[in-house]
């Protein structure tokens, strides 16, 4: 009952000495908003970065081979010694082997998943009549096209004969159909076209047709924009003359949360079975997890830093409200010995007036948190295009404790100087 | 009949102790009955106000025994004092001292809010005691929105909140011009003469004592004379 009255005549004395209750909250407004934006961008941000590496594969490992850096090495025994000369040129058994992947997955079954295995053909055009369309020709094997997520439109996608037949058959996009042949998707199954790539014709078959997402466009300054043309993994290392093999590939993991451990696990096993007596390349690893995982670690220390900061303007915005309620006690001491004269007790009176910080930083925070979420919106999108608002609603919680708290911490001395006075000169003082 | 006020051989020493120790009162007796309606006066300086503030329980007397009501409260804590000083005393101060931002019928509400009473318990009786003082019209307005007589008839009706066993009165009408004073004057009559109220007037002024049943002056610290006034006139 008490509290609710004092809740009021908190905020009747706000309305009244708005000038100077405004200016007493903006520490508090100033340490409040700035946390807000900051936790809005970066909430907004991250859930953009995850959601475009989740799309990106977060959950894929890529494995590469790369070059290994030269100088002294240490081996198993402690000896360090100096490498020989190293090759800059891949040779063929520096590649990572079909045979190579088969005994990965057999061997690590329970982490991996699949391998996305492709190899690229290059940029190909085909022509028919006077339009031609630009296309990316790669083999891949059908985990790869199902990771693609693509949306069949008509006929299918490659058989397992296909595949271990190396067969000359293709899956093309539906706006290469529409835009070259101008004809039905259904037309087109079983029609033979001819992709020129590096200036050497090569004889399709198409089996499929699936439908090109425009909204995936990473790049949209060009209206002659090449899609994808997926042949069978084989048929394209044929085109190549080469055995299966891989300079990068990669393979989806079963838990993305121990993506980091699973590299380890990969490098470990094919750099010391495959690679162990490569002088010049090794396997590495990485995975967008990974990367996520440091993103948001990056996010977090910053949020520290920023909590800091916020943590120094709430201590500044809260000497202000304990300099204020001295000042406003100072004021009202008559007021203070008549409330005693009419019976108010010395916890009514350090109630009182603990309230009135309290709701003065209440109110200095809830300013701040719209005035944050504000610029926090409007900031967003001039940061990252593609981010989303998104309300920090942890910080919001945070923000509304926290003023409580820095009212409750900054308003008991005054409160208690106030609920400590003496009557009679409380009601004497001028 | 028990006394409200048995105020017995009241002492009040400051800086006890020190070479500038200072007597105010030297042993003052008090004796206030229900229904009475005493005036106290004295010179600035013969100790009226420090013997108000003992009487109003808002100091202890350094030496001597106060009975209010029947209730020894010479030693009592704070939050006794505060709780005696709700419900037994009304106090009306020459100053008003209304709590300026609050509008006068919640100002009439706080000595209830401080007694713990429900909301709507306590505007139905501030609404009756400011009809009483003939305040109802005004009674949403601020303090500052009132006239002196207007803001002290407010400070009686706040005075009567929780119906107190005295009213302590004290220069009530310093502030106000002779008719308003004298409006003032007649409100605390009709509480006596109507109400049965028990009033303490403290003034300077002997026509305002004279009106009142009973004169107490104070002088130096003691009680000099105690005679009978010449009552209420009628207004």
């Amino acid at each position: 009952m008490l509290v609710l009255e004092n809740i009021l005549l908190a905020l009747n004395g706000l309305r009244a000495n708005k000038t100077r209750s405004i200016l007493t909250m903006l520490g508090i407004i100033i340490g409040i908003a700035s946390v807000i934006t900051i936790m809005t961008i970066g909430n907004s941000i991250t859930s953009s970065v995850t959601n475009q590496m989740n799309s990106m594969g977060a959950a894929n490992i890529t494995l590469g081979v790369q070059q290994k850096s030269s100088g002294v090495e240490e081996d198993a025994r402690g000896m360090s010694f100096r490498r020989g000369p190293q090759r800059d040129e891949m040779r063929d058994e520096d590649y990572i082997t079909g045979e190579m992947v088969d005994d990965l997955l057999t061997v690590m079954d329970d982490e991996l998943d699949v391998a996305l295995r492709s190899h690229d053909l290059g940029n190909g055009s085909i022509t028919d009549k006077n339009n031609k369309g630009s296309v990316n020709v790669s083999g891949v094997n059908n985990d790869f096209i199902k990771n693609e997520n693509l949306e069949m439109v008509a006929g299918r996608i490659f058989t397992g004969k296909d595949q271990k037949e190396a067969r000359k058959v293709a899956v093309v996009s539906d706006k290469l159909i529409s835009d070259v042949f101008k004809i039905d998707n259904e037309e087109a199954l079983g029609k033979q076209i001819t992709v020129v790539i590096e200036n050497q014709y090569k004889h399709y078959t198409i089996v499929g047709v699936y439908h090109y997402d425009t909204s995936k466009e990473v790049y949209s300054f060009s209206s002659d924009r090449a899609t994808n043309m997926y042949v069978p993994l084989l048929t394209a290392f044929h085109e190549h003359h080469t055995k299966e093999r891989y300079r990068d590939l990669e393979i989806t993991v079963q838990d993305t949360s121990k993506a980091d451990d699973t590299i380890k696990e990969i490098e470990r096993y094919l750099n010391g079975r495959y690679f162990r007596n490569n002088e010049s390349f090794e396997v590495v690893g990485f995975s967008m997890a990974s990367m996520i995982q440091s993103y948001t670690e990056m996010m977090g220390t910053l949020s520290i830093a920023i909590s800091v900061i916020a943590g120094i303007s709430l201590l500044v915005g809260g000497i202000g409200v304990m300099n204020i309620m001295l000042v406003s006690i100072q004021e009202r001491t008559r007021e203070i010995g008549t409330r005693k004269a009419l019976g108010a007790t010395n916890s009514s009176i350090r109630m009182q007036f603990i309230v009135e910080a309290i709701v003065l930083c209440i109110v200095g925070g809830l300013i701040g948190i719209v005035i944050g979420l504000i610029a926090g919106y409007v900031a967003t999108p001039i940061i990252d295009e593609e981010a989303t608002f998104y309300a920090p609603i942890n910080g919001i919680l945070m923000s509304v404790g926290f003023s409580v708290a820095v009212g409750v911490f900054f308003g008991y001395y005054p409160a208690n100087k106030a609920a400590k006075m003496n009557p009679i000169d409380a009601l004497r003082y001028e | 009949m028990e006394p409200i006020v048995d105020a017995r051989k009241i002492y009040k020493r400051y800086y006890i102790g020190q070479p500038n120790e200072l007597e105010i009162l030297h042993g003052v007796d008090i004796k206030v009955y229900p229904g009475e309606f005493v005036a106290i006066v004295g010179a600035s300086g013969s100790g009226k106000s420090t013997l108000m503030n003992i009487l109003g329980v808002l100091d202890k007397p350094t030496e001597g025994e106060y009975f209010l009501d029947g209730v020894d409260v010479s030693n009592s804590d704070d939050s006794e004092l505060s709780a005696i000083r709700n419900k037994k005393i009304g106090f009306v101060f020459q100053t008003y001292n209304l709590i300026s931002r609050q509008s006068a019928l919640k100002n009439v509400e706080l000595p209830m809010l401080y007694a713990g009473m429900s909301g709507r318990a306590r505007a139905r009786r501030a609404k009756e005691l400011m009809a009483m003082v003939g305040m109802e019209d005004r009674m949403d307005h601020n303090p500052d929105e009132l006239s002196g007589g207007q803001k002290q008839r407010v400070a009686i009706a706040r005075a009567m909140g929780n119906n107190p066993a005295m009213i302590l009165a004290d220069e009530p009408t310093g502030a106000l011009d002779t008719k308003t004073g004298r409006l003032v004057m007649d409100i605390f009559h009709r509480l006596n003469e109507e109400h049965g109220k028990t009033i303490i007037l403290i003034t300077h002024s002997p026509e305002l004592a004279e009106e009142t049943q009973r004169i107490l002056t104070l002088s130096d610290g003691v009680i000099i004379g105690e005679r009978e006034g010449k009552g209420h006139a009628g207004a």
